[in-house]
């Protein structure tokens, strides 16, 4: 009979087979390169062309371009949102004229070009100068700020009008009835029990609106105002150094990049109620 | 050679004549426009702006198979096993979510130019170099598209179960048949809605070319604006053209729609 006196000691796991170098690896290296090579190039050029003159001259007006932008967006968006209120109740209503006419100011807004509608408001309301004199709101529509606040309030109050018709829309009949049969009057139900889910559903097309909001705010520049891309454009036409656009593309993207963390991050934090 | 190209351009042009919405021989200008501002021929701005809506609308359409080809490659990297492959498809959508489509367009324009230029005075030709307004509003907006087609096309990957791919390898068919011939018709039909919004956000941002001097609708109307004075009547008309093709395309893209679910309706 034989005894087993003497274990076998742990052995070392066998090597791991070398990765096999596939064709999408090699892809991948090739995109990888392709990129650091570009970010290598651009920061040369940064570095070769830095001028601390420039950067003295051109540097604060980018800030206050970033601040016009920014500033923009932030009043356009909320301007938006309360026109977007009566719009959203429009479309959804049981009156065949209001519904449809909404439908139409929906349907004209997001069907051109935020350019051509803010050309529209600038030099074609512009047109109308004596008859803007007269009702004295010509002031008004001389500013090309002005107008370019109008057009973004009145483009992205026909996008949140549909967020909001399709959020409110994706809330449950249930729960209509069961606030109905607690006795709720139509306006607590609404504001207590139906809003709430609806903004939960609204909140990520809420976020990608802002961002669209932040991209599209660059046309204003076409329209002499100064914001980000105005200051931009200006400074290239005055230096012709491609680098202006590389600022200003670092820039646009932070700050979209921050709205994205930012959103996702306020997502998470509303609906922890919600995950199991 | 160059006979046969030029009797292909002539052959090509003299259709487009033909079937010209707005100053072709069924024209709406030309019916119904007759001696106003939007006559065709020398009185009038029709034909101009035919020019711009025949431009707006090429645009678009070219930009789209570029767009689409470039968009599907970038979804396929995002899925890839490799981690070098899925980084450097993901900077590609960050940089290009990210920026203005604007800031693109300039960025491709200018930097094609300063690019190509250093490139020919490497080679020892002497001379300013002007990149083509088209070919850059093209690649700026297949950039865009395509960075937003392949989250789209991402989705619609995701949505087909792995079973589809393990079936079609049962049945011996290699990678790519598995992909043409068992994914991909899947793949369209799922991804349709989305791409169909990106394709009208593609329509919209055409009109942006038209600050790098492409004679589009809006570089045509804001001409005949500035010259006749009538601002709101010519912008008024661009946005009843874009308006136009949204419309086009929204129908289109219905029938389309009805197509590829006919299957289906059957059960």
């Amino acid at each position: 009979m034989s005894v087993v006196t003497t274990l076998i000691p742990p052995q070392a796991p066998p090597p791991a087979p070398p990765r096999p170098y596939t064709l999408s690896r090699f892809f991948g290296s090739v995109a990888l390169g392709i990129w650091l090579a570009l970010a290598v190039g651009i920061f040369l050029t940064v570095v070769n062309g830095w001028d601390p003159d420039k950067f003295a001259k051109y540097g604060p007006s980018y800030l206050s371009g970033l601040g016009v932008t920014l500033l923009l967006v932030a009043v356009s968006i909320s301007l938006g949102a309360v026109v977007s209120l009566p719009l959203a109740f429009a479309r959804m209503s049981n009156n065949k004229i209001l519904s449809w006419l909404a439908y139409a100011y929906v349907y004209f807004f997001r069907g051109t070009p935020l350019l051509t509608q803010l050309f529209l408001v600038y030099y074609g309301l512009g047109s109308f100068s004596a008859e803007l004199k007269a009702i004295g709101l010509w002031g008004f529509f001389r500013d090309a700020w002005n107008c370019a606040l109008l057009t973004f309030t009145l483009n992205t109050a026909a996008y949140q009008a549909e967020i909001l018709r399709g959020a409110i829309e994706s809330v449950p009949r249930g729960q209509h009835e069961g606030a109905a049969s607690l006795g709720l009057s139509k306006r607590v139900t609404f504001f207590k029990i139906i809003l709430p889910q609806a903004l939960i559903v609204a909140l990520r097309p809420y976020g990608n609106e802002i961002i669209l909001m932040i991209k599209g705010s660059a046309i204003v520049a076409i329209v002499t105002v100064f914001d980000l891309m105005g200051e931009t454009r200006r400074a290239f036409s005055r230096t012709f150094d491609y680098q202006t656009y590389l600022w200003a593309a670092l820039l646009y993207l932070m700050i979209v990049e921050l709205m994205r963390n930012l959103w996702a991050w306020l997502e998470a934090r509303l609906t922890r109620h919600l995950k199991r | 050679m160059s006979g046969f190209f030029s009797a292909i351009a002539e052959a090509i042009s003299a259709f487009l004549r033909l079937i010209d919405p707005l100053c072709g021989p069924a024209g709406v200008f030309r019916w119904f426009a007759g001696n106003t501002l939007l006559a065709c021929g020398d009185t009038g701005w029709g034909d101009e702006i035919a020019i711009g809506f025949l431009v707006t609308a090429s645009l678009a359409v070219a930009t789209l198979p570029l767009g689409l080809l470039v968009g599907f490659f970038i979804a396929l990297a995002k899925q890839s096993e490799e981690r070098s492959l899925r980084l450097a498809a993901d900077v590609y959508t960050t940089i290009f979510r990210g920026l203005p489509e604007l800031l693109t367009l300039f960025i491709v324009y200018y930097g094609l130019q300063i690019l190509a230029q250093n490139l020919l005075s490497a080679l020892g030709y002497q001379g300013a170099v002007e990149i083509n307004a088209f070919v850059a509003g093209m690649i700026a907006l297949g950039v865009v598209f395509s960075a937003y087609c392949s989250e789209v096309l991402l989705s619609a990957f995701r949505a087909i179960p792995r079973g589809q791919y393990e079936a079609g390898y049962a049945l011996g068919l290699h990678g790519g048949r598995t992909m043409r011939l068992i994914v991909l018709p899947q793949l369209v039909r799922i991804a349709l809605p989305g791409l169909g919004n990106l394709w009208m956000a593609l329509l919209k941002d055409t009109a942006l070319v038209s600050v790098v001097g492409l004679p589009d609708i809006l570089r045509q109307t804001g001409i005949a604006a500035r010259v006749t004075k009538e601002a709101f009547l010519f912008y008024s008309l661009a946005c009843g053209l874009f308006l136009v093709l949204a419309f086009l395309s929204s129908v289109a893209f219905t029938a389309i729609e009805r197509r590829v679910k006919r299957s289906e309706v059957a059960r």
